[in-house]
């Protein structure tokens, strides 16, 4: 039997109609492989309503509920309670929901079911855009990005506006347990949804999901950006349990520029720009790591 | 067990007779009282469900959305902005082919902010694929939602229920309710075990995306549960008459109708006033009867079409306005008889939008406008009746 | 293939695994292993966004019924045992 540093067990069948090198399939792999067989996930409107294919086909292995958009909150905290009241009580509930479909449209239900403490596992897979309906901007597309709703080339040019901060919302909620984690560091990812799964409550995981087509990125490059996202710090791998932040990976602290070259939804920027999200980068890395010694 | 109740604790009393085991809402008036008396029900333990207070009417239905798809009998209750909130879980709910039963205190849409009765907000869900029971007393409001269960939980229909009860007029009016004992609502009403749920070690996908060449196929299935659904409302009654001892009409309660030259035809509260004003008008001579439309959906169209040959005039009391046409009622009801060889005159009076009463006096003067406009046809098709600054005065 | 409204469920359930779409069609460039360079280190297999390769012995197995050609595999491979070649090509 060969040695693998995550689970063998697969719970998702290949022929997902996801994009080459789509991040969303490994984020999806990997958190079934950490969860198992006794788990329930509900999906709203987003790149993993179609990905699971047309009507019959099903790409996993567990039982799969479709919601409405902004309705992931409200259904794993329905699923959670029938199961509660016809005493089933061993298996995972959860919502997996993209960008827009959490921090957009499904912030509300999200808030509700996080409020409600809710015991259920909520995975937001952060494309960072609307990537199903063709990489419109949401609240998670981060400053300076291309998308086909800031065009570059206008007089308002490339999103203006930063990315909403998800993790520390769902901080301000108080939930036992929250983490990021990055399909380039699977053995850290299923760690966390491991320690999610055997955590009662509401937790949430915030997962960076590698775009190829909304990113304008060669596909064989998903790893690798996920990977210097993680090193460049634009993406740090973090817990925050039971209120308190951990660093699990400090990153190579590349600069911001590798992780930006070699994605076409940045080519746009200058120099100045760049080190202006250089800054960005800095100083929320500077923040996150106050709070870890600061234990809040 | 007789008691004094409103319609709100009706409905709180139905669901738990029904025993809902997930019930998820959102606080709007005026159907508050009702998701107040079941959280105390849930919390003193009389009812063995788990109460989901959450944060919109939208996850509202959501979440019962999720709790029926795994197998547990859910109910949830709103009225208004919160019941147009909806709309769009209203159509997944009956698309996922949910029997979910809902009490909808039916309430006028803002603007103008108004609380009071109007059935605007229900009208609006027509297209959604709910089945809509409008109730004209409080007893009728707890027995409608017991037989909902039954009838939407039926392999063949298997689409969810819209129990209206009137703002106010009902959810806040206190009548002698006939609440019945656990155990024969048990008896009438089994355990929910839906054919298909979603189960740890089944790994099926619920809802999921269907091409255009397969789409119809499912909608046709869910146009066959509404065609199901009209023969089990009238089944589910008569058993529950020969268990209760009580019946409410079916699709469409006729009263007085049998040799009425002219009908009214109405939905919800307005049709207890309007029985007392048949028989008031039928004491001095005039031969008018009532045709309530409890059913909305699926519509009494087959009932309408008996009654064509039989009168001379329907009017039709629309408490909403569609914009652009006419009230809903009135369109329903012309269509069913389009096709009968002889048909009665038929006109649509708009009245008592926004909770404005809909007196005894009106409703004379409308049997009585009925019984002109019978004879020589109606000039005006739709009137509005009881608008100041129209010529004619209603009051 | 419709399928008769008596044939279906009343809402549409999925219960057919995935692997009844041949994504391999997609594909331009495949992966092609060198057995003798492969170290059995399992990295292709752990990224593989599509489940598509299987572990035999710790050898990657690569099933083209599936495999996209994202080139995950051979980017990620540390001894370079994976290569990409246009599809008809050797």
């Amino acid at each position: 039997m060969t040695k693998t540093t995550i689970p063998v067990e697969e719970f998702a069948y290949p022929g997902s109609t996801g994009c080459p090198g789509c991040g969303a399939n490994l984020v999806m792999r990997y958190m079934l492989k950490a969860l198992g067989e006794r788990t329930i996930v509900t999906i709203p409107a987003c790149c993993w309503a179609v990905m699971p294919g047309y009507w019959p086909s099903n790409c996993l292995k567990v039982p799969l509920l479709y919601c409405a958009f902004e309705a992931t909150g409200a259904a794993i905290s329905g699923l959670r309670a029938a199961l509660d009241v016809k005493g089933v009580e061993d298996v995972t509930v959860v919502g997996f929901a993209g960008d827009g479909g959490t921090v957009d449209i499904g912030l509300q239900a999200l808030s509700g079911a996080a409020e409600r403490r809710t015991d259920a596992i909520y995975v937001m897979y952060d494309n960072e855009a609307y990537m199903n309906t063709g990489i419109q901007r949401s609240g998670s597309t981060p400053w300076g990005a291309w998308t086909t709703t800031t065009p570059v080339g206008t007089s308002h040019g490339f999103k203006h506006e930063s990315k909403k901060d998800i993790m520390a919302i769902m901080q301000a909620h108080k939930i036992p347990y929250a983490a990021t984690v990055s399909p380039a560091f699977p053995e850290d990812f299923v760690k966390k949804i491991e320690k999610a799964k055997r955590t009662k409550g509401f937790k949430f995981i915030h997962a960076l999901s590698p775009c190829p087509p909304g990113w304008k990125t060669n596909p064989s490059l998903s790893v690798e950006i996920a990977r210097l996202a993680v090193d460049a710090r634009v993406f740090p791998l973090y817990e925050i349990d039971e209120g308190k932040v951990h660093i699990t990976r400090k990153g190579k602290g590349l600069p911001i520029v590798d992780y930006l070259k070699v994605q076409g939804r940045f080519q746009h920027l200058t120099e100045p720009e760049i080190s202006s999200m250089q800054k960005i980068v800095d100083d929320n890395w500077i923040m996150l790591l106050l709070k870890e010694s600061s234990g809040t | 067990m007789r008691m004094v109740m409103t319609g709100n604790y009706a409905s709180a009393y139905g669901a738990k007779l029904a025993r809902a085991e997930v019930i998820a809402a959102y606080p709007i008036t005026p159907q508050t009282s009702i998701v107040e008396k079941l959280a105390e029900f849930v919390s003193s333990g009389e009812l063995k469900a788990k109460f989901i207070p959450v944060e919109s009417e939208h996850s509202a239905m959501a979440a019962c959305i999720a709790a029926q798809t795994a197998g547990a009998r859910t109910y949830t209750a709103t009225s208004s902005q919160g019941l147009t909130l909806m709309h769009e879980v209203l159509m997944w709910a009956s698309g996922a082919r949910l029997p979910i039963v809902m009490t909808n205190v039916s309430r006028a849409m803002a603007p103008p902010w108004n609380v009071w009765a109007d059935h605007m907000d229900t009208v609006a869900q027509r297209d959604t694929g709910w089945l809509q029971f409008f109730c004209r007393s409080n007893q009728e409001v707890l027995d409608t939602i017991i037989m909902a269960y039954k009838i939407c939980e039926t392999s063949g229909v298997m689409l969810p229920a819209m129990i209206v009860e009137d703002a106010f007029i009902l959810s806040h009016t206190s009548e002698p309710v006939d609440v019945p004992e656990q155990a024969l609502v048990d008896s009438f009403l089994p355990a929910y075990s839906p054919e298909l749920k979603i189960e740890v070690g089944k790994p099926m996908g619920f809802g999921s995306l269907v091409k255009p060449d397969q789409y119809m196929e499912f909608r046709y299935k869910a146009m066959l549960g509404m065609k199901e659904a009209r023969e089990r409302i009238l089944r589910v009654e008569q058993e529950f008459k020969h268990i209760f001892g009580r019946e409410h009409g079916g699709l469409l309660d006729l009263y007085k109708c049998a040799d009425a030259d002219v009908i009214m035809a109405a939905a919800g509260s307005v049709a207890a006033t309007a029985m007392d004003v048949v028989d008031a008008m039928r004491a001095k001579g005039m031969r008018v009867g009532l045709a309530r439309i409890r059913a909305f959906r699926p519509f009494p169209h087959e009932e309408f079409r008996s009654l064509a040959g039989k009168t001379e005039g329907i009017a039709v009391l629309d408490r909403s306005f569609t914009f652009g046409a006419a009230g809903a009622m009135f369109t329903e009801v012309k269509s069913s008889i389009y096709s009968c060889q002889k048909r009665p005159v038929v006109k649509n009076y708009i009245a008592g939008l926004g909770g404005r009463d809909i007196t005894p006096k009106i409703l004379e003067k409308i049997f009585e406008d009925m019984l002109v406009v019978s004879k020589r046809g109606a000039e005006d098709e739709v009137e509005w009746v009881d608008v100041a600054g129209l010529p004619r005065r209603w009051r | 293939m419709t399928k008769s409204h008596e044939e279906i469920t009343l809402t549409p359930i999925s219960d057919t695994p995935s692997t009844m779409n041949i994504t391999g069609l997609w594909r331009v460039v495949k992966p092609v292993v060198d057995k003798e360079k492969c170290k059995k280190c399992t990295i292709c297999w752990k990224f593989c966004p599509d489940a598509a390769i299987t572990l035999v012995d710790g050898e990657p197995i690569v099933d083209l019924r599936y495999c996209k050609g994202c080139g995950i595999c051979a980017f990620e491979c540390p001894s370079k045992c994976i290569i990409m070649v246009k599809e008809g090509e050797q």
